[in-house]
């Protein structure tokens, strides 16, 4: 009887922890939606931000984060799909392949701000570019690159092997059968993880602080020379992102309308991670569906 | 199978064809030998290359941090007993400087410690929830919430504790809002979807003979859970913890926004604080590259990335534990 009652008392516990973890996503969600989403508009999303007057927009800011994203994917992903294709296929047990597991590992667990300390120290002083796109890309290379390296790692591991003995058994040797047989059956894995990696990317912001930095120069859209102080393709100019940007008007920001730029940018923010989050599973689910065959 | 999935793939394959049909046919057969072994011998050094590349990166990283960060000891004579045991933050006191960081580093520990005891069991319970109580829609309902909360950027937890919690706290709770209390809670929420991720892996994996065993023995499923299932998973569980602090201690915006930022060890979890990742967010931007209280603070990023190692170093502990 007593350990029934037990039973009981610890059953509705766990119910209320779940019941606890989903409110507080619910809460998350509603509040960031409700307060967000009037303060979006086109005007809003078009407008350059201001750094003294109200009614300032996020155009450049959210221009730079997926400009920024954009260029971080470019040397993160071939890097990232090089490494991963080497611990799937070419590391041999051992010494060596320990030191880069555990050289991932370090990366992995290294806090943003560190490496934005890091990138400051080589990206911004050594190289003298001072703040820039490039800057902060890298930086955001090296904190995104263990995980593109786990996830390829991963999919080319599950690759039946049937598939790879096959193609050698036809006498392709190794680096033939990884391009044209390994590669096109890990790719859907690939592609979701590097979605599910761009949405971290994109919300980034303690590694950028001190690479990417905290203002963007008067930006011309019309410009597309990308070697123009003023084109926002330069990609040696420095560039304030959106997660930057909610931090830095609500820190050291001077706008009367603190809160509603960055509600709105918040709402922004967090939309565009969803969308990221929801593009992964449908391409994964739609590329699963076409390859199986099944529904 | 892949030609209708991959037109882009294809395309190119199709160039290439048509390329390698402009070299003649002897050519080809005679020197085709050697063109496969190039192509070999390229990928396997494209490939190597990207993992020494990824491998400098850590010791780079390593060495920059550890050369910087042990400057202002060397080069400007900061005393590291001062450093680590003071208390007195002065650095811009022109008469007599005072490189103290020990509030920040116990501001660091207390809140890391703090935010694991209120996620550790929120998400070892949501894992248990999930895994025992209702394996089949409490999977499904939680683990999207789960994935979710990942996904919030570090940015919107700090803006959502700066308007919602501390002003809650300010008025229910007392003291200013700035808080070691909403840098717990604001971090505690963050962590939560790592221990919950790992916690649930750690259950799922058991064996099912352990859970059937007990049933079978008559121990109802509250017993089964206390005595067989959470000592067995217990190092993983703990794995999940202890990334969990990995995460809280290293994460700087979301608390720097909630946290107060002074100098001063706290007295209460009411009494503002700061932690090392706070201070140097705060104060990067406007030091001068190279002076001496730029120096200390790379010496507290050092402290970051030792910490990072013993994280990973207390990680492998359990999992060799785990192992036997």
């Amino acid at each position: 009887m007593n350990s029934k009652t037990a039973d009981r008392i610890a059953t509705g516990v766990f119910i209320a922890i779940a019941i606890i973890i989903i409110s507080i996503l619910v809460g998350l969600f509603s509040y960031i939606l409700v307060n967000g989403l009037k303060h979006i508009s086109l005007d809003f999303l078009t407008t350059p931000s201001s750094n003294v007057r109200a009614g300032g927009g996020i155009r450049d800011q959210l221009f730079n984060s997926f400009y920024i994203l954009f260029i971080t994917m470019l040397i993160a992903l071939p890097l990232g799909i090089g490494g991963g294709i080497y611990m799937a296929e070419y590391a041999k047990p051992g010494k060596i392949t320990d030191i880069v597991r555990s050289c991932i590992e370090v990366l992995a667990s290294l806090p943003s701000i560190v490496i934005g300390m890091f990138g400051l120290l080589m990206f911004v002083n050594l190289t003298g570019w001072g703040y820039t796109i490039l800057g902060g890309a890298l930086a955001l290379t090296v904190f995104n690159l263990p995980v593109i390296v786990r996830v390829s790692e991963d999919a080319i591991r599950a690759v039946p092997s049937d598939l790879k003995e096959a193609s050698l058994a036809l006498g392709i040797t190794k680096w033939h059968t990884i391009k044209t047989v390994l590669l096109p059956s890990a790719f859907p894995t690939i592609l979701t993880g590097a979605i599910l990696a761009a949405g971290r990317v994109f919300g980034e912001a303690a590694a950028l602080l001190f690479t990417a930095g905290l203002s963007t120069p008067r930006l011309d859209y019309a410009n597309w020379n990308p070697f123009s102080s003023q084109s926002p393709l330069n990609i040696f100019r420095p560039a304030e992102t959106l997660a930057v940007h909610i931090w830095s008007v609500n820190t050291q920001g001077l706008i009367p309308d603190v809160e509603d730029v960055s509600n709105g940018s918040a709402a922004v923010l967090v939309l565009s991670v969803l969308v990221f989050n929801l593009l992964a599973r449908w391409i994964g689910s739609m590329i699963h569906k076409k390859v199986t065959a099944s529904k | 199978m892949h030609q209708c999935i991959y037109p882009i793939m294809t395309y190119f394959r199709g160039v290439w064809c048509i390329m390698e049909k402009l070299v003649p046919a002897k050519d080809r057969l005679l020197k085709s030998n050697k063109n496969w072994l190039d192509g070999e011998l390229r990928g396997k050094i494209l490939v190597i290359l990207c993992a020494v590349i990824m491998i400098s990166a850590t010791i780079s990283i390593t060495i920059f941090l550890g050369t910087k960060g042990l400057q202002s000891f060397i080069k400007n004579g900061v005393s590291l007993i001062e450093f680590i045991t003071s208390t007195q933050w002065n650095p811009t006191n022109q008469a007599k400087p005072e490189y103290g960081a020990l509030p920040f580093i116990f501001g660091s520990f207390a809140v890391t410690f703090l935010a694991a005891i209120v996620a550790a069991p929120l998400g070892i319970g949501g894992a248990i929830f999930m895994t025992e109580i209702a394996p089949s829609w409490g999977k499904k309902i939680l683990q999207p919430v789960i994935e979710l909360l990942v996904g919030i950027p570090s940015v919107v937890y700090g803006f959502i504790g700066l308007t919602v919690l501390v002003p809650f706290i300010r008025e229910q709770v007392g003291g200013l809002g700035f808080s070691l209390l909403s840098g717990t809670i604001v971090l505690s929420i963050m962590i939560l979807p790592t221990v919950t991720t790992i916690a649930t892996d750690a259950m799922s994996s058991l064996s099912k003979n352990l859970r059937e065993g007990s049933y079978a023995l008559g121990a109802t499923r509250w017993q089964t859970i206390r005595k067989v299932l959470i000592p067995a998973a217990l190092p993983t569980l703990l794995t999940a913890i202890v990334l969990g602090m990995a995460r809280a201690f290293g994460e700087a915006l979301a608390v720097q926004m909630v946290i107060g930022n002074v100098r001063d060890i706290p007295t209460s979890i009411l009494d503002a604080s700061a932690t090392l990742t706070t201070i140097i967010t705060l104060n990067m931007g406007h030091t001068t590259y190279g002076s001496v209280e730029n120096n200390t603070l790379w010496s507290m990023g050092l402290i970051l990335l030792i910490m990072s190692f013993a994280f990973i170093l207390l990680i492998r502990y359990l999992s060799s534990r785990r192992k036997m």
